[in-house]
């Protein structure tokens, strides 16, 4: 009876630990697999612990090219849905226009459509006016699907501010641009910043879009389609593990730094 | 020196300018607006224009094509792959459902038990997004192996048989089979699923789960009466975000499943890409995107929460 009522009370605990652990589950099974030493070409089976891969990551033809390309792709789509993305939050927040329902569902309708079907009409608009498929057509496309994201983001940061903020500032004679850059930019930079930190992590990891929109420029998540195909090699796992703890790490320091600078604002 | 004397009077202040918000620039926000929603109008909406008509063309890819309103291509695409529309609906809508009751848990667990285990676990939950979800997926080659112990653990559980006989698995495999792929969907859109949750489950006030106490109410009867029915803008945004994506998804179909579990996008994809039959893929492509507005126009309505979006 004990063990059942405390079973019972922990239910909630233990259902939710196991879904966390589902969700888990892949990523230190990528983790082990990093230390294989596979026989053939395909990285599922364990053989032998071997460190090969961690020392030799870019030891497979391509597989670093593709990743640099993804990174450059997602800097330049992070940059340019940021500041397209952050203009359009501020006009939808600050402003009272017309077309302001119009613009709202522009921007909601990318998030609620399949990427399968945006990918397939953008390739029917590029073969349409005969675009050649590449860098250009990708960075393209992942400006467009990210700009939303980053609207989301920004504008739920802007709308939670205090618009006296910025009053009070130009009461002490600041000029617009100096309220802007002394006052209002830095209160919505963590909006901002999630925006951004989303469309670099969407743009990197995105796979749909580009398979449709890439021609035979291939990107590090095609690289990782095309060796699910040919053979996948240890490397990948490398990447992906260290992808992870990277990520890990980054939300780790930047709570630490703004546990810091609270208990700095409290003392 | 003089200029000391021009220095702004500090008092009595200069009659407060009236600032009624924002009169200067009328246009500005239409300027804000104007390169971001023109990037959308192109890359966007106007796809979708082009994809309309290239669904009522006809021609080859060498004669080129023409729009003739061949209206056809749709019925002959639903003809054809009607039972691929069937399995995306099917296993995008179980996906959903196993997405609701694993997340469901979870994201209580976050908002509710964990005190301070919660930042570490909202990480754990987020940063699996940074480890490209296709190897993620993969990795599931490597759990459901034939020879794996969770194919083992099913056998010996004799959960296998069921499921074969469901239909779901075939033989004593899981590759390869509807649960596979199911599996898949549901672990690939799981933080889509957890996150709206938590979100909704962590405005509520925990007052009124003591108030619910108070009432002599069970725990549960708690649950249903309180929390679940507060957390509704959470369960139907999460199950949006989970069904529209995994209903279009096919990268699930294509690396755990086999060509009898293939969905629609996995026939999207090889039209477009490799058979070059723009018309049909077009069509497909629309009607995937009606079917999904129609259940998601139906779903809202029947929950009732329209001022969601």
């Amino acid at each position: 009876m004990g063990l059942l009522r405390w079973f019972r009370s922990r239910l909630v605990v233990i259902a939710g630990l196991l879904a966390l652990g589902y969700l888990l589950l892949p990523n230190i099974v990528v983790t082990v697999f990093s230390f294989n030493n596979p026989k053939g070409r395909f990285n599922y089976e364990w053989q032998q612990f071997s460190t090969d891969a961690w020392t030799d990551p870019c030891g497979v033809a391509d597989l670093c090219g593709s990743l640099s390309l993804s990174l450059q792709i997602a800097a330049w789509a992070t940059a340019g849905a940021t500041v397209l993305g952050t203009m359009i939050a501020f006009a939808l927040v600050r402003y009272r226009f017309r077309a302001r329902g119009a613009v709202n569902s522009l921007i909601f309708l990318p998030m609620a459509m399949p990427e399968v079907v945006m990918a397939a009409s953008l390739l029917t608009l590029f073969l349409n006016l005969g675009a050649q498929l590449g860098f250009w057509t990708i960075l393209i496309a992942h400006i467009m699907f990210c700009l939303s994201f980053v609207v989301t983001a920004v504008k739920a940061r802007v709308m939670s501010m205090d618009p006296r903020l910025e009053q009070a500032a130009q009461d002490l004679y600041a000029g617009p641009l100096q309220t802007f850059l002394r006052v209002t930019l830095p209160i919505a930079a963590p909006g901002i910043a999630a925006g951004a930190l989303l469309a670099f992590a969407l743009s990197f990891d995105d796979f749909i879009i580009t398979n449709f929109n890439a021609g035979s420029t291939v990107t590090f998540p095609m690289f990782v389609w095309g060796s699910a195909q040919r053979g996948t090699p240890v490397q990948i796992n490398v990447i992906g593990t260290a992808m992870f703890l990277i990520a890990v790490l980054f939300v780790l320091a930047g709570m630490v730094i703004s546990n810091r600078r609270n208990r700095q604002k409290a003392s | 020196m003089a200029t000391v004397t021009e220095a702004p009077p500090l008092a009595p202040a200069p009659a407060p300018k009236e600032r009624p918000p924002r009169k200067r620039g009328r246009l500005t926000p239409y300027w804000l607006l104007l390169p971001g929603i023109l990037w959308l109008v192109v890359f966007f909406a106007l796809p979708m224009v082009y994809q309309a008509s290239t669904s009522v063309q006809t021609g080859s890819l060498e004669d080129g094509y023409q729009v003739t309103w061949h209206f056809a291509t749709y019925w002959d695409a639903v003809a054809d792959y009607w039972p691929q529309f069937l399995r995306s609906i099917a296993y995008a809508g179980t996906a959903t459902m196993l997405c609701l009751l694993l997340g469901y848990p979870l994201a209580y667990l976050i908002a509710f038990r964990a005190g301070r285990w919660r930042n570490l676990i909202l990480i754990l939950v987020i940063a699996p997004f940074f480890t490209s979800f296709l190897i993620r997926t993969l990795a599931w080659k490597t759990i459901l192996a034939d020879s794996g112990p969770v194919v083992g653990a099913l056998n010996t559980l004799h959960v296998l048989d069921v499921t074969s006989w469901l239909g779901i698995t075939a033989g004593d495999r899981v590759l390869a089979t509807p649960l596979a792929v199911i599996c898949g969907l549901t672990y690939n859109f799981l933080p889509f699923m957890i996150l709206p949750l938590y979100t909704s489950l962590e405005r509520i006030d925990g007052r009124l789960h003591e108030a619910a106490g108070d009432l002599y109410a069970r725990p549960f009867t708690t649950f249903r009466k309180v929390t679940f029915p507060l957390s509704m803008p959470g369960v139907v945004s999460g199950t949006l975000l989970t069904f529209i994506p995994a209903s279009g998804d096919y990268v699930n179909a294509d690396l755990l499943g086999s060509t009898d579990t293939r969905m629609v996008g996995n026939v999207i994809q090889t039209q477009f890409l490799r058979i070059l039959d723009y018309p049909t893929a077009a069509a497909l492509s629309f009607l995937l995107m009606a079917g999904i507005l129609a259940i998601v126009t139906l779903y809202i309505r029947k929950s009732g929460t329209e001022d969601l979006v």
